[in-house]
């Protein structure tokens, strides 16, 4: 519907058009997805991200992209703040010292449990080198990095 | 397997076995007969040994594009299902006489065609002629099963459309990886690529992503020859001919430059009518 507005008033070649059409129905042929499914995977994903953060709903973007013998998906979706929420969660991780439990957990469960339990220890550390710090330890297994 | 193909039917020493290459599109309507008619053309009158084979059962065209139409006597199912020998089949072209044409038969299915024995008669074949060009059917079903099933090269034609590149780049993914796959972009209007009406060459090969072969202009030289059942490659004054003679040197290796896009017409040969 965008696409016919933007033909009818704006100067845009037929081909651009052609481009972008194309673009579109490759892209669900090699997902084998319908357009409807890729909205309500761009809801499932603000859904469950918003669990954790404020999202800029109005902003979100999901979008698939042809890259070499693939599709890849780029979301973009901003974050507007994080969510209080998580402050009840702190509590859950520290109880749990064995680092085996806190490797096998769900990677998206990791991402919120890893911080607490490290920011307390190295209360001087800033945001970005705790997050990279929560990458090792994922690989490494060992509570080591907590040390830091 | 019946013994559908009389052995013996060569007296030549035995060579290198040919190339069998299917010319495919998924769409119907970009030109994949008249690339096979005209690449075969093109290879032939350089010296090559080809053999054209439609593969398009029911609707057969090649021999119409060829200008061949009356002189086949016999089908490729005849020689299926051995009512004819392959020598009896085969039409050869005056013009060129290093190329045959096996033509499709009109009145029967695309599903009359037996897989392995039309896998055999192009393995025959090869052992015969430098270059197996099989005009392979529109569609992905049984017709163009049977069509690639024997080619180990491909030549994919598409037009710059939107429809025609979806159904190339459907058949590229049931081409496979294991045949070598090559892009002829067929029916190209300068001009309107240039104004930006036209998807170009890049763009359709931006998906695609295939060795590109060639790409041939939009031209009445085209339609004038099919018209006269003369394959335009075969006509020493016409642009589009050397394009495709060019397509052919590229096929056999004895070119590897990049190649040219279809230039516009200067405003004095659209006031004389050059081509």
């Amino acid at each position: 519907m965008f696409d016919f507005i933007k033909k009818l008033f704006g100067p845009e070649p037929s081909s651009v058009t052609a481009r972008e059409r194309l673009r579109l129905v490759l892209l669900s042929d090699h997902l084998s997805l319908a357009p409807d499914v890729v909205e309500s995977l761009k809801l499932d994903l603000i859904e469950v991200i918003s669990r954790y953060c404020e999202v800029d709903i109005a902003n979100c973007d999901v979008t698939f992209e042809q890259q070499e013998k693939q599709v890849a998906m780029l979301a973009n979706i901003p974050i507007l703040g994080m969510r209080s929420r998580q402050a009840p969660r702190a509590p859950e991780p520290p109880p749990a010292p064995a680092p085996p439990p806190a490797s096998t957990s769900p990677a998206a469960a990791q991402s919120t449990a890893q911080p607490q339990p490290s920011s307390p220890k190295a209360g001087a550390g800033t945001g970005a080198p705790r997050r990279r710090r929560r990458r090792k330890p994922s690989g490494g297994v060992n509570p080591a990095p907590q040390a830091t | 397997m019946h013994d559908v193909i009389p052995q013996g039917a060569t007296d030549a020493p035995p060579k290198a076995r040919g190339r069998a290459i299917v010319v495919t599109s998924g769409k119907g309507g970009v030109g994949k007969t008249t690339t096979t008619a005209n690449v075969g053309a093109a290879l032939a009158a350089s010296g090559a040994a080809v053999v054209l084979v439609d593969a398009d059962v029911g609707l057969r065209n090649l021999d119409i594009v060829m200008g061949l139409e009356a002189r086949v006597r016999h089908h490729v199912l005849d020689v299926l299902e051995g009512l004819a020998s392959v020598d009896e089949a085969l039409v050869s072209d005056k013009r060129v006489p290093s190329l045959k044409l096996l033509a499709a038969a009109q009145t029967r299915e695309k599903d009359d065609v037996d897989t392995a024995a039309f896998r055999d008669l192009i393995g025959t074949l090869r052992d015969r002629f430098d270059y197996v060009l099989i005009d392979c059917p529109a569609g992905i079903e049984m017709g163009f099963a049977n069509a690639i099933v024997a080619a180990d090269e491909a030549i994919v034609v598409c037009t710059p459309e939107v429809s025609a590149v979806r159904d190339a780049d459907r058949v590229v993914g049931l081409l496979g990886d294991g045949r070598k796959v090559q892009l002829i972009v067929n029916r190209v209007r300068p001009e309107m690529v240039r104004k930006g009406k036209m998807l170009s060459v890049d763009d359709v090969n931006a998906i695609l992503r295939l060795p590109l072969l060639g790409v041939i202009a939009d031209a009445p030289d085209v339609i004038i020859s099919t018209n006269k059942g003369e394959p335009v490659a075969l006509d020493a004054a016409s642009p589009v001919g050397s394009t495709y003679r060019a397509i052919a040197e590229r096929i056999s290796g004895t070119r590897s430059d990049e190649p040219e896009l279809p230039r516009e017409k200067s405003f004095f040969e659209k006031l004389f009518g050059g081509r």
